[in-house]
């Protein structure tokens, strides 16, 4: 093991030409997280055409999503903005009845400066319905970062925690206390019943949009370290929301969401706990260990459950050790995924990522740097606003056993014999917590799977040279 | 602003770039916000291709909002024109461009001036032109260009081939069966022994476009794209057209009496003889197409007189239409077109081969169409297909907008005489499917035997308590039953008798390692 390694990470910043989806794709996912909202996405044809080839079948499920679709009147201010949404939501509320409407604003509503955090609270009192304003447009962000924006504004609305302490101390103490006066042992044991249940008398709140599944193993997995999950930034439903204030700590599970963890303390004064993400089982097991050490927890048995999901990842393992990798970058969850890769031996050319927040993944990355200490391979390098272009021709020199690549290049890399994953079903998929380590390996091998059965047929490459 | 949750014909940006990307060797830069370059996604997955789609983006983000592009666009065009050499380069508007107005013509002329292709701007309204007429404009926009350059230039040529010639226009990328009907169209004029003089814009070279004035007449085989470039050629060229769809039995015959016509015109001065391709049309029609012969048969006779309802693009809604009225002898209900653009030509060819016509691209105003007519079958478009698959009708899918799995491996064109056996394939087909459901639901489903033997767990001995029962009823209906077997044949192998929601990932954690 002679392979120098170097100790810093190295960033690099491109000319951010690079294939992404437009952020609009989030309500995709957070319609049918949060099963009681309505996303109206206030855009052109060009928004609504992308939705619907993005998103596919799903359209024709009756989506509780739609667009607002500028017309030319609307762009040169000759209909009134407020009263063309208001007739929108009105008949949004008649035929859906949502607990809430999300407007999604789009490139288009920045650039004729629409004002619609103005109109939001106006048109709420209104028509009774709580509408939250997020700009999630190509202008600013990419693709996952949407769901950044959207969680950032329904932190916002998320209960105050002062008040309800408040509100139970004085129920709790007076009213029902006297009420009950006469069964105090049963109050008792139900107290000291949640205390034993729970250490952390201080409420944990996990932010990110994950599959309800996934959701809950990742809270079991807690509960097994006896930390009580008090609530999640989306809850299933919009009238669930947690409770947030200063006493409240707060963790992320996705590594994109930084604009609402950024939200949650400044504006929420809640209590950011900095972890690796919960991605591959070396990942779950940083994140558990950092919460409770936020929460002054000795973990259990932590090791022997990452011991024993890696035993059984060994046939994915065999598949992918050696192999190496080269992500092209659209999603953010690159530096976590190539983390785990990396611990799975594998060898990472680079990761292209299309934004860095360097603070909020900042344990991530020295979990990234300390991974490849431990498995003796070169530190990757990061590129920051890739250029696709660019990408292409070191790829071309690089040659990588997997390119993690979009779609718009996944079916020409083939052509010319370099393996594709494409980046978007990472995104969709279960990969969070050690129930699901194996769901990413089975991505990630399945072009090399499938490539073992077609190697012997000499047709590898398939374009015809220019 | 209008509520919308589906359309049929794409912005007008996306028929810009159809058009640029069909040729080869052209690239066009988008001036637009990151995440608009999806259309390589479609390109891409639908047409399956294997080379880069040779369009980018020269990104809109907030610096531009802030200070215009300045050098960004210019640069972009230049940076392509070293990377690819590519013969031109469309800059093209999106609609978040247009709205900032900045002057893109003028970065056009700055850059053509030091890159060595041709660089022109796509002259299209986004607020105001579809896909469709995007795509129709561009590409006379491009023919245009390229004529008149060679005009200044002195290469135009304008003497004719020796043999009767003709120019196929409008076939391009992501049309609906756009390639097999381009080999079928091929394949149609060799047969009567017309050379092909240019196909455009489908793998064709924009600097081989002097010479499309010297095809004998121009065949644009569909109404959306080509139209517009084919009465250019005639105003400046004088060139005729034939703009009759060779789709289905009747309207091949007409196709081919035009360009038996036309030829005629020129043939006798250049080839001192005339044509009869009559004996041509005659043999195709009743031995090589079955799809005559498939009308006389008892199949089609008890199709007799079955509803039917039609919808998709002005082309193939119309030719349809006329395809069922005529050549089967079924029921046109209603016939229907998203091609607002193009009513009248629409109405005046469906007018007596249907009871109504309906022309909207308002899918839930056909989805009610649909609903009260209650037709045997509908041949529409993707949307149709799912409006069908809710009131269980079924749908052949006969027009754009398609998914994946009609851009076939297979030889399906639907122009042409093999078109013609296709289509009747696609109504036959659509039919019985819907009898043989029909005759099922009479007599009570296929397999009888699977309704007893369904259920093998004996739920006697295990609990589910109410956390895991709530968990289970989370997961998606199509899968429940096989996680809710795999947990109680795991909690059974290792004598757990309560299943909590631990013991449902446990389960999922030991069967699935």
């Amino acid at each position: 093991m002679s392979i120098k390694i170097s100790e810093t990470l190295t960033f690099e910043c491109e000319t951010g030409n690079y294939h992404t989806f437009c952020p609009i794709s989030c309500v995709a996912w957070l319609y049918q997280k949060i099963e009681d909202s309505f996303f109206l996405v206030v855009g052109t044809k060009t928004c609504g055409y992308f939705l619907q080839n993005a998103l596919g079948v799903m359209i024709f499920a009756e989506p509780r999503y739609a667009m607002a679709e500028l017309e030319e009147g609307d762009i040169s201010a000759q209909l009134n903005d407020y009263q063309e949404l208001k007739r929108l939501c009105l008949q949004i509320k008649k035929d859906r009845n949502p607990s809430v409407i999300v407007w999604i604003g789009t490139c288009t509503t920045e650039i004729i400066k629409m004002d619609l955090e103005g109109m939001a609270p106006k048109l709420e009192n209104e028509i009774e319905i709580p509408i939250i304003v997020a700009r999630a447009n190509g202008l600013d962000y990419a693709f996952t970062q949407g769901e950044d924006t959207v969680l950032a504004a329904i932190a916002h609305r998320c209960p105050e925690q002062e008040d309800l302490i408040d509100n139970k101390h004085k129920n709790g103490n007076k009213s029902i206390d006297k009420l009950f006066s006469f069964l105090p042992i049963e109050t008792e044991k139900k107290n000291k019943q949640s205390i034993i249940n729970s250490k952390n008398k201080t409420p944990l709140v996990l932010f990110g949009s994950l599959p309800s599944t996934v959701a809950s193993q990742l809270s079991l997995e807690l509960n097994r370290q006896s930390i009580n999950v008090s609530g999640w930034l989306p809850a299933q439903r919009y009238t669930d929301l947690p409770i947030l204030g200063k006493n409240v700590y707060v963790c992320g599970v996705n590594p994109f969401l930084s604009r609402t963890a950024t939200t949650l303390m400044r504006r929420r004064k809640c209590k950011l706990i900095g972890a690796p993400f919960p991605i591959g089982p070396d990942g779950t097991r940083a994140w558990i260990e950092e919460i409770c050490s936020a929460f002054g927890i000795k973990t259990q048995g932590l090791e022997e459950r990452e011991q024993q999901i890696w035993e059984s990842l060994k046939n994915y393992l065999n598949l992918v050790r050696g192999k190496s990798v080269f992500f092209m970058g659209d999603n953010l969850l690159e530096i976590s995924l190539a983390r785990f890769l990396i611990r799975c031996g594998m060898i990472v050319y680079e990761i292209g990522i299309p934004y860095m927040d360097k603070r909020y993944q900042a344990a991530e990355l020295t979990l990234l740097q300390t991974t490849c200490k431990k498995m003796s391979i070169p530190m990757p390098r990061i590129v920051e606003k890739p250029d696709n272009y660019n990408q292409i021709q070191r790829m071309r020199e690089l040659q990588p056993d997997l390119a993690i690549t979009g779609m718009a290049h996944a079916n020409p890399l083939e052509a010319r014999g370099i393996n594709t994953k494409w980046s978007v079903e990472f995104t969709f998929a279960q990969i969070h917590g050690f129930t699901n380590a194996k769901d990413v390996l089975e991505l990630v091998t399945r072009p090399l799977r499938r490539n073992n059965n077609l190697e012997n047929l000499g047709w590898t490459d398939l374009v015809k040279e220019r | 602003m209008k509520l919308a949750y589906w359309m049929y014909a794409g912005p007008a940006h996306i028929g810009t770039l159809r058009v640029a990307s069909s040729f080869k060797n052209v690239h066009a830069i988008m001036h637009a916000p990151l995440g608009d370059d999806y259309f390589n996604v479609m390109r891409s997955m639908l047409e399956r291709e294997r080379d880069f789609t040779p369009v980018t983006a020269s990104i809109v983000d907030r610096h531009v909002l802030a200070r215009g592009s300045q050098e960004k666009v210019v640069d972009n065009i230049f940076r392509k024109d070293k990377q690819e050499r590519p013969n031109l380069i469309v800059l093209t508007p999106t609609c978040t461009s247009s709205i900032l107005q900045e002057d893109l013509q003028n970065f056009v002329d700055r850059a053509s001036t030091i890159s060595d292709s041709d660089v022109i701007l796509a002259d299209v309204n986004h607020y105001r032109v579809n896909e469709l007429q995007a795509a129709d404009r561009t590409l006379e926009q491009v023919v245009r260009y390229y004529l008149d350059k060679a005009r200044r230039q002195g290469t135009l040529q304008l003497s004719l081939t020796d043999q009767p010639s003709a120019n196929i226009i409008g076939v391009f990328t992501l049309g609906f069966h756009n390639q097999h009907d381009c080999r079928e169209l091929k394949r149609l004029l060799k047969d009567l022994g017309i050379e092909i003089n240019q196909i455009i814009p489908e793998g064709g070279f924009v600097e081989n476009l002097h010479q499309l004035p010297k095809a004998w007449f121009n065949l644009v085989p569909y109404r959306e794209v080509g139209l517009m470039t084919a009465k250019y050629l005639e105003k400046e060229f004088g060139m005729s057209y034939i703009s009759t769809t060779p789709m289905g039995v009747v309207d091949i015959a007409n196709c081919i009496r035009q360009i038996e016509e036309q030829i005629n015109k020129l043939s006798p001065i250049l080839l001192k003889k005339k044509v009869n391709y009559e004996p041509y049309i005659d043999e195709q029609t009743r031995f090589i197409s079955q799809a005559a012969w498939f009308s006389r048969s008892i199949d089609c006779q008890n199709l007799t007189g079955k509803k039917a309802v039609v919808f998709g693009d002005a082309t193939h809604a119309a030719c349809i239409t006329k395809i069922l009225a005529c050549e089967m002898g079924i029921r046109v209900s209603c016939a229907g077109t998203y091609c607002k653009h193009d009513e009248e030509w629409f109405k005046e060819q469906v007018q007596n081969f249907c009871d109504e016509i309906l022309v909207t691209d308002d899918h839930t105003e056909v989805g009610d169409m649909i609903a009260r007519i209650e037709p045997s079958a509908i041949f529409g478009t993707q949307m149709e297909r799912h409006i069908g698959k809710r009131l269980d009708i079924p749908c052949g899918v006969i027009s754009s907008p398609v998914h994946i799995q009609n851009f076939t491996l297979g030889y399906r064109p639907f122009l042409g005489y093999e078109g013609t056996n296709q289509v009747a394939d696609l109504v036959y087909n659509s039919f019985t499917l819907g009898m043989e459901d029909h005759l099922l639901e009479i007599f009570g489903g296929h397999d009888t035997k699977e309704v007893i033997t369904k259920s093998l767990s004996t739920d006697s001995d295990l609990t589910w308590n109410s956390e895991s029962q709530l968990e289970l009823n989370k997961i998606p209906g199509f899968v429940r039953g096989k996680i809710k077997r795999n947990t109680e044949k795991f909690a059974r192998q290792n004598g757990i008798v309560n299943i909590t929601i631990e013991t449902m990932y446990a389960a999922k954690e030991a069967l699935n390692a």
